[in-house]
């Protein structure tokens, strides 16, 4: 295997990751305030189709992500109004959020459009391009690091960008501001933060509606980012990947990284190796690399690799009276 | 506060209130389609119970959401949400297979069907097995657990189906098709005494086993030592700690129950209707089967109604697709996930309405009682 093969791997490891470094990080707020959310996955999709529509129809990228983002947010509101006023159960508020985005998406994508739930193929300006980061050529003759950085630096288009921006920046949110001690607070312990007297609900409220914004992005990024337009179940369970990842990471910003590298590298390797013998092992089967991400949140929760504990109130509604 | 609230209201008003909800917001979806709603529900209705194939194929689909909402049921019943029932459904499957493929060509249907029981029933319970000692022994969250071994099932059954149970010649991902050994008869004969037929629809004795597991499931939640501890540690796990009620046991027995009727979801269209098993036959029956537990009380009677309203909506979303070119089939997915939000995870929205309202009855009638004697 020689550098450029190499290359070739890491760099799609970037490009799948990123759906689910955002769709993670998405559910790490949410999850850290104690509203679980297996619905990430439907946001995205909701999120994919509505950017995919939007770029279509007003012919810009931009509008497509401003899209994406609003109906994964309005889809978020659903769930914040479900499980924090209305105090419903939040696994059955996901689930359910899930199967309308399934329904939904391809309804109104053959209502609009007519191509079987299609959305029109997109042109290069109605997506997010790669982005070519300056100074390629200056570096292009440094052995190693110049092939590097225009390979898997450079050459990304900026949600994939945004997305590993965001990783910091989640971090600071979350461990170093008040905004992020308050939405820790009442993801361990809402009574206390009620008792302080800071509301409970407004600051689940804004952590649900951030994993909604998150996931719309992470949908954009797969229908006018990775692809050209939007298809039927295009998610393809990329948000459940995403919820292990989070599980996997312990529910730390950084933690969550690298997770989602390992999960996106062996979904890369896995489309590498299809069909390909492996010497000393033979060929590996697709379906054991797929099947490898949750294989491997199952050890982790089984407390094989170190123990993930989830937030204290995670799941639980707050009612004020007892 | 919890307010108690009459059993007709709790297990008919609240449920029936939050349905037409959900059909109202549907109807909201078909307008924006550009179709009449009320149209598309005289479609559904008549697809659903207008003919007698329409009600053979409501019937079909039922069962499958009568097992998974057994599934799902018995698991809530012991505090433990399974969102599993469908990955238990689908190895469950293997069971079912192994004694058609091995038997169909030897001995009669009947004398297939229990081993295909038997089969479906041991490996579902057997998919159920590791996150409920997950569960039990190590507290790993069932919720996550349960949805990491569906995707593990699916990839599992996709390397079987490719490399283990297809015949050379075909290209789809499927078993070869069962000699009448392994196929489960027609209710025909139920639906010609009523002056109809099936008309093909595929409605056969895996509705009866599906009912009996009905009957087998109340008596177990109700009527036995099992049951009862079953039920204390879904309503107290604390208070079963103290009555000397070994947890691991239960929370183990009651979730390889919980697959083994997931896993009996796979004989209605293996055996009952396609006669051989193909790639994603549960089709999401297995997450149904936790919005028929929900609408049902967790309830078997409660259960066969709620899948019966499932399989009418499968049905009858299926004709309407037929009858108004603009509605796909998906409008079912939809309809399906707006009952799981409102009866679901809305619950509870109409209650404090409701609570106000037969607070003030009560009220109203003990003071005029209170009158009477003064």
């Amino acid at each position: 295997m020689d550098l450029s093969t190499v290359l070739q791997i890491l760099d799609s490891t970037v490009r799948l990751s990123t759906p689910l470094l955002l769709a993670a990080l998405a559910g790490l707020y949410s999850e850290r305030a104690g509203v679980f959310d297996i619905g990430l996955e439907g946001k995205m999709l909701g999120g994919a189709f509505g950017a995919a529509a939007a770029a279509a129809v007003f012919g810009s990228a931009w509008a497509g992500l401003l899209a994406g983002i609003g109906v994964a947010l309005a889809m978020s509101l659903v769930h914040a109004f479900a499980s924090i006023t209305a105090k419903g159960n939040q696994i059955v508020s996901g689930v359910s959020i899930n199967f309308i985005a399934a329904g939904l998406t391809v309804l109104l994508g053959q209502t609009w459009f007519n191509r079987g739930g299609r959305t029109p193929q997109l042109s290069s300006d109605e997506r997010f391009s790669s982005i070519t980061l300056p100074g390629v050529e200056l570096v292009a003759d440094i052995p190693f690091f110049g092939p590097v950085y225009r390979e898997l630096i450079s050459g990304h288009n900026l949600l994939v960008y945004v997305a590993f921006l965001m990783v910091p920046i989640t971090w600071w949110i979350i461990f170093k501001t008040r905004f992020g001690l308050r939405l820790r607070a009442v993801g361990e312990n809402p009574a206390a933060v009620d008792t302080a007297g800071i509301s409970v609900v407004w600051a689940r409220y804004r952590a649900v509606m951030i994993c909604g914004i998150l996931c719309g992005v992470a949908g954009t990024y797969l229908s006018i980012g990775l692809s050209a337009g939007f298809a039927q179940n295009m998610t393809a369970g990329k948000g459940f990947i995403a919820l292990a990842a989070l599980i996997f990471a312990k529910w730390k910003p950084l933690n969550v990284m690298w997770t989602c590298l390992l999960f996106g590298f062996l979904d890369a390797v896995a489309i590498r190796l299809q069909g390909v013998s492996v010497p000393g092992i033979g060929t590996v089967p697709v379906e054991l690399m797929q099947a490898l991400p949750y294989i491997l949140t199952v050890v982790l929760l089984a407390g094989f690799i170190g123990k993930a504990i989830p937030p204290k109130a995670g799941g639980v509604p707050y009612s004020k009276e007892r | 506060m919890k307010f108690e609230f009459p059993n007709w209201v709790e297990y008919g008003l609240i449920p029936f209130l939050n349905l037409v909800t959900a059909f109202l917001v549907a109807g909201l979806v078909v307008l924006i389609v550009g179709e009449n709603p009320l149209d598309a529900a005289y479609f559904m209705v008549r697809g659903a119970f207008g003919y007698g194939g329409g009600i053979g194929y409501t019937l079909f689909y039922a069962t499958n959401f009568i097992f998974t909402g057994l599934s799902v049921a018995v698991a809530i019943h012991c505090g433990l949400f399974n969102i599993g029932s469908e990955g238990q459904a689908y190895i469950g499957g293997i069971g079912v297979a192994t004694a058609c493929l091995a038997l169909d060509r030897y001995i009669p249907w009947y004398f297939t069907f229990p081993m295909a029981i038997a089969g479906a029933a041991i490996f579902g319970a057997a998919w159920a097995l590791i996150p409920a000692l997950l569960q039990a022994k190590r507290g790993s969250h069932i919720v996550i657990t349960t949805i990491m071994f569906n995707f593990i099932a699916s990839a599992l059954m996709v390397y079987l189906l490719r490399d283990v149970f297809k015949p050379e010649k075909t290209q789809n991902l499927e078993t070869r098709t069962f000699e009448t050994g392994g196929q489960i008869p027609k209710l025909d004969w139920v639906f010609e005494l009523f002056g109809t037929g099936l008309q093909g629809a595929p409605l056969n004795y895996s509705f009866v086993l599906a009912l009996v597991c009905c009957f087998l499931v109340w008596l177990l939640i109700w009527r036995t030592k099992l049951g009862f501890d079953i039920r204390t540690m879904g309503t107290s796990p604390s208070a079963a700690q103290y009555a000397g009620i070994n947890q691991t046991k239960v929370i183990v027995i009651a979730m390889l129950i919980s697959g083994a009727m997931a896993g009996m979801m796979a004989i209605n269209p293996i055996m009952g209707d396609q006669a051989r098993m193909a790639e994603g036959f549960p089709g999401g029956a297995g997450f149904v089967g936790i919005a028929v537990a929900l609408m049902g009380r967790n309830h078997p009677i409660g259960i066969i109604l709620a899948a019966i309203l499932f399989g009418a909506l499968w049905q009858g979303g299926a004709d309407l697709a037929f009858d108004m070119p603009n509605i796909t089939r998906d409008i079912i997915v939809v309809i399906q996930g707006l009952v799981i939000l409102f009866a679901g995870a809305l619950d509870h929205v109409y209650r404090p309405f409701l609570a106000k309202l037969f607070e003030n009855k009560t009220d109203n009638a003990t003071s005029n009682l209170a009158g009477e004697d003064t």
